[in-house]
């Protein structure tokens, strides 16, 4: 079987390329983590993940069968509870895992975008949820879509985001939230995946100072200019 | 300049770890979690009001509300865009976000609410007869019946069947307009006649939403649920469900000065939440936020084990 060499001109090699110089599988899915990675804290970040999951299974499941369904069946009101009750569990440990992030000022060594995709996540999620609620066919839906007319009317808002047309909001909740918040959860996750957990502030000061010292081109005035350095996780 | 190159890999120690185990021990978790939530709590599903509902249960609500619709003395009638052009809305100082954006779900309260389902009743004469009196009469006139006709539904009384009673005066036309609406709405007619667009699919439900919230019926059912805005309401739902607390600090300041007598407290109010949330995305570049872990050793006790284990060595 001959073997086609890569074309430099290929978009797909090119692609293939930089996304495995970018996340090497053994980062990509590591089978070891730094021994600084213990603390229940950890737990919050992937319980998030699990709950979104979660969100997206029982969600899916209504939206097989319709916004009525789970009105007028004990099976459709099973699954709107699971979901209802997985997005006050993604809320719960998303903030729990980002206050546990701020007290570990997670955004060190080149982290930010990691923090900023994480909060927005946080900050697209609420619009998700809320075209939840609106979208019920209930008295809440009919409450919150009359009261949250007004904040969002008041700053133009409302002139294109309708919380009490329906067909909108449903199409807002089903499609086009999810698919942001999941967006940025995958890139958060490999962003993560990218850095690595952030290490603790002592032992950071060590690393780096156990680093080569600044390359003299001109004038390297602080730790951040010191030349690259691959450190290869230990066999 | 070189730069630290912020991929590079922990030098240090490692322990063994199984990334997807972990994943699918979290998922069954929380599954589990979600399932013992749902048995012990299930979820709220309060049945919405209805035109109908709200016209039979409080009929002298319902026709109060109704002549301000007919006279442009209601809420929705003089709110202005994204509804109409009878008010300007919010605004932040010189920024007139409300007004700029324009009239995007337009609403004429007196034709959409009351001359146009009353068009659609067959066979009353007399009904039709009363819509073109009122239709006809100069504005001035207009306003001398509604206002009178107001002021006594202040006093009027609920007869049997629904039907309101007011003391004898000079109305005009509009009892019998008002009572042609009570008795179509009390018959369901009216939930129909406010959703009928150019199409016949319809899911905007803007208009019947906007004339309810106008009335009393929700805000009723939302003060003994605790879902007014002096309660909290806005992350509460209805029954003791934890609801949307994520919203409590968007909900805290609709409770203080100034924004809570202020006119424009919903423009405040988003201005500042966006504001906020800005400074939330921004965190690792706002001097001094930044900097705050460092100085409140909270990490020691995130990062214990590894600190315990390094004094050890």
């Amino acid at each position: 079987m001959s073997v086609v060499p890569p074309s430099k001109s290929s978009w797909t090699a090119r692609t293939r390329e930089r996304a495995v110089d970018a996340l090497p599988p053994e980062k990509l899915l590591p089978d070891g983590q730094p021994t600084y990675v213990a603390s229940w804290i950890y737990v919050f970040g992937v319980a998030t993940l699990a709950s979104l999951i979660v969100i997206v299974g029982s969600g899916a499941i209504l939206s097989l069968k319709g916004p009525a369904w789970w009105h007028v069946t004990g099976v459709g009101h099973f699954f709107n509870s699971i979901h209802l009750w997985a997005v006050e569990l993604f809320f719960f440990t998303m903030v729990i895992h980002l206050w546990g992030k701020y007290w570990m000022a997670a955004w060190r060594g080149g982290r930010a975008r990691v923090w900023v995709t994480g909060a927005v996540t946080f900050v697209v999620a609420i619009p998700a949820a809320l075209t939840g609620y609106v979208s019920q066919q209930n008295f809440d839906a009919q409450w919150i879509s009359t009261q949250a007319k007004d904040g969002l009317n008041s700053v133009g808002v409302g002139a294109f985001f309708d919380v009490t047309d329906f067909g909108q909001m449903y199409s807002y909740h089903v499609l086009l939230l999810p698919t942001a918040v999941i967006a940025l959860v995958v890139a958060h996750v490999l962003l993560v995946r990218r850095h690595g957990v952030v290490p603790p502030f002592t032992l950071e000061a060590k690393r780096l100072a156990a680093q080569p010292p600044p390359v003299q081109e001109g004038r390297a005035t602080s730790a951040a200019d010191a030349p690259p350095v691959r450190h290869g996780a230990p066999s | 300049m070189s730069r630290r190159d912020d991929t590079a890999s922990w030098a240090g120690a490692y322990a063994p770890y199984d990334l997807v185990k972990e994943l699918a021990v979290a998922v069954g978790v929380i599954a589990l979690l979600a399932v013992v939530l749902t048995v012990l709590f299930s979820s709220p599903d309060d049945r919405p009001s209805t035109v109908a509902q709200w016209s039979r249960q409080m009929p002298v609500d319902f026709t109060t509300t109704a002549v301000a619709e007919l006279d442009g003395s209601s809420t929705t009638a003089g709110y202005g865009p994204p509804y109409n052009h009878n008010g300007d809305g919010q605004h932040i100082g010189p920024v007139r976000l409300q007004k700029w954006l324009g009239v995007s779900h337009p609403i004429d309260t007196a034709n959409d609410y009351v001359i146009d389902p009353l068009r659609s009743v067959p066979g009353n004469t007399a009904l039709q007869r009363a819509i073109t009196a009122y239709q006809t009469a100069p504005a001035k006139l207009q306003s001398t019946w509604t206002d009178a006709y107001t002021k006594a539904l202040g006093k009027a009384t609920t007869g049997s069947g629904g039907s309101v009673n007011v003391a004898p005066g000079a109305y005009g036309p509009v009892p019998v307009m008002m009572n042609g609406l009570l008795a179509l709405a009390q018959s369901g007619g009216l939930d129909g006649a406010l959703l009928t667009s150019r199409q016949f699919y319809q899911t905007d439900y803007t208009k019947p939403l906007l004339f309810m919230a106008d009335g009393g019926l929700l805000a009723q059912r939302a003060q003994a649920q605790h879902l007014l805005g002096n309660q909290w309401g806005m992350m509460n739902e209805t029954g003791s469900y934890p609801g949307q607390s994520w919203l409590w600090l968007y909900t805290l300041w609709y409770q203080i000065e100034p924004f809570k007598s202020s006119t424009n407290a919903d423009a405040l109010v988003m201005l500042l939440m966006g504001v906020l949330s800005l400074a939330f995305i921004c965190v690792p570049f706002i001097p001094g936020i930044r900097s705050l872990p460092r100085h409140i050793p909270i990490y020691r006790l995130i990062w214990r084990e590894h600190y315990r284990a390094q004094q050890g060595t």
